[in-house]
């Protein structure tokens, strides 16, 4: 089904309401929507919801044979899956531009910003490996997916335990849960999208914006950075242009929201392991 | 579980509790007999709607009920059964998201075309309304409203045939006034669902609109279909008016006297 443009009478509000500096949901400017995580029964299902957007992200593994010139790499797979109980514009079967910038973003935000240790999920060099895959499934869309997903997917696999392993002359055993406590996969680092759009020509800039606020921006941005501030990836595909002063201005807000969504998720570990009474590596 | 059983249940349910309660129903229930004035016979299965003499000889059925061919009355929609004795009126109070036109219900909607004849419009329904360009106040051939695409317009739904397209109008056909349809100007308009959007329609249980009336004055329009037209003074008030009523959904009276206060004192 066709999206539904919003109504004048919506489009101008929402631009008078910004240059009056309020936003249609009461939030601030910069503010994140309000952000809850809650884990499945098993190791590596996330749900996460911001404001009404959710997204549920869910974590397996299997061996595999490595490829032959990186016999030492395991992999990680993301797979995006958006069915029509997101938002009635989504169908099956037939990728939006969206998913794709969707699918796009969790890759290079994760997966090439090496935050997987991939060396690590090497069993037996050129023979086995492990092959772990995300799959991320959008449940409710208000706005905002990158970010949501992103969340959910790193928040998964910090979550994820992989079986343990003994290799015994070339021979594999996985050991059950009973045999032996699962693993936890080793992650270099924490990398969290903050997404921006720009009204007014760029005057006004919000961060986390709704779907309403998507579908009146003129342009957007979403930034990846993890808590050491490094910048993991930057992505800003089509919409108005920026001036420099306003990208740097754009990655200061971004290292706050950064550190503060990074807190919250170490702080849902946490209080998840407590619970499971295991203890967690940080 | 077979329907037999469930009628027998609902019976015996009702005859410990005589005064009226709140009947939760869900899709398939039959409605007992005794319930819809119907005569309770030996034989549940013979009774037939035409024959009693002592109560009213016809029930009208609203939305959500729907007569079977064996003359037994069943629901279609998971809700609150509810009666009225004016007419003997039975129907399910339910809440979904998705509209359905039902003729002459009022709704809110955005123009997203024009052809010759016809706006089409977008009114939450599956398909696209047809509003045609005549069906305004003093609308002629040579002098017609006329209206961009994107714009509000309050209406309703004059014809709405299963698997056609809904006909609005924007005019009493009978006097051929406007009665208040028409363009929204300005304001912001946002989707509840449509539970929601039918209590505040109702003077007794929209109390979350007389209690933001106490604090500063705004016009508003509600449409059956879920959506929202709001206009005040200022954007502040207009985003604390919308954000009131998102949030009073599921609220009791107390608490959305006690969240409209906290809000208003914030601001």
């Amino acid at each position: 089904m066709k999206e539904t443009e919003p109504s004048n009478n919506e489009r101008e509000f929402l631009l008078q309401a910004l240059k009056d500096g309020h936003r249609i949901d009461g939030r601030k400017f910069y503010d994140f929507r309000t952000l809850r995580l809650s884990f499945g029964s098993e190791f590596g299902a996330v749900e996460v919801q911001l404001g009404n957007t959710r997204v549920l992200a869910k974590v397996s593994c299997e061996v595999v044979r490595p490829y032959t010139d990186k016999p030492t790499e395991g992999f990680v797979h993301f797979n995006t899956e958006m069915s029509p109980m997101a938002s009635s514009t989504f169908e099956i079967g037939k990728q939006t531009n969206e998913e794709i910038l969707v699918s796009r973003l969790i890759e290079k935000a994760l997966r090439r910003s090496r935050a997987i240790d991939t060396e690590g999920l090497c069993i037996v060099a050129g023979e086995k490996v492990w092959s772990v895959r995300v799959d991320i499934h959008f449940l409710d869309h208000d706005g905002n997916l990158v970010d949501a997903a992103c969340i959910a997917a790193i928040t998964a696999l910090m979550h994820f335990r992989r079986p343990e392993i003994v290799v015994d002359n070339g021979e594999v055993t996985l050991l059950s849960i009973e045999e032996a406590n699962p693993v936890p996969l080793s992650i270099y680092h924490i990398p969290i999208c903050v997404s921006f759009a720009f009204f007014n020509k760029g005057q006004h800039v919000i961060v986390d914006p709704t779907y309403l606020e998507e579908q009146v921006k003129e342009g957007d941005m979403t930034m990846t950075l993890n808590i050491h501030k490094e910048v993991c990836a930057l992505s800003k595909a089509g919409g108005i242009s920026l001036e420099m002063d306003q990208i740097l201005q754009c990655t200061r807000i971004a290292v706050v929201k950064v550190t503060e969504l990074t807190e919250q998720i170490q702080a849902a570990l946490d209080a998840d392991a407590k619970k499971r009474n295991i203890s967690r590596r940080k | 579980m077979a329907p037999k059983n469930k009628k027998g249940q609902a019976d015996a349910a009702d005859e410990s509790t005589s005064a009226p309660t709140l009947r939760v129903i869900l899709p398939g229930d039959q409605l007992p007999p005794h319930e819809a004035n119907l005569p309770t016979g030996q034989d549940e299965d013979a009774v037939s709607m035409m024959i009693d003499q002592r109560a009213p000889p016809t029930i009208k059925l609203g939305p959500g009920l729907t007569p079977m061919d064996d003359d037994t009355i069943i629901s279609v929609k998971a809700g609150v059964l509810n009666h009225t004795d004016i007419g003997n009126r039975w129907w399910v109070e339910s809440n979904q998201r998705r509209y359905v036109a039902a003729p002459g219900e009022s709704v809110i909607g955005i123009v997203t075309g024009k052809t010759g004849e016809h706006y089409k419009m977008d009114i939450g329904t599956a398909q696209p309304a047809l509003l045609p360009v005549l069906a305004f106040e003093n609308a002629t051939k040579k002098n017609r409203p006329n209206f961009n695409i994107g714009d509000l317009l309050y209406c309703r739904v004059a014809m709405a045939n299963k698997d056609m397209e809904a006909e609005l109008d924007c005019v009493n056909p009978t006097t051929g006034k406007s009665d208040g349809f028409g363009e929204l100007k300005g304001g912001f308009a946002f989707k509840v669902s449509l539970g929601l959007a039918r209590r505040l329609l109702d003077p007794r249980q929209a109390v979350v609109l007389r209690e933001l009336g106490k604090h500063f004055p705004f016009e508003t329009a509600v449409g059956m279909n879920g959506k929202v037209w709001i206009n005040s003074a200022s954007t502040a008030h207009t985003i604390l008016i919308a954000n009131a009523i998102k949030n009073s959904e599921f609220l009791s009276t107390a608490q959305c006297q006690s969240m409209v206060k906290k809000m208003v004192e914030r601001i």
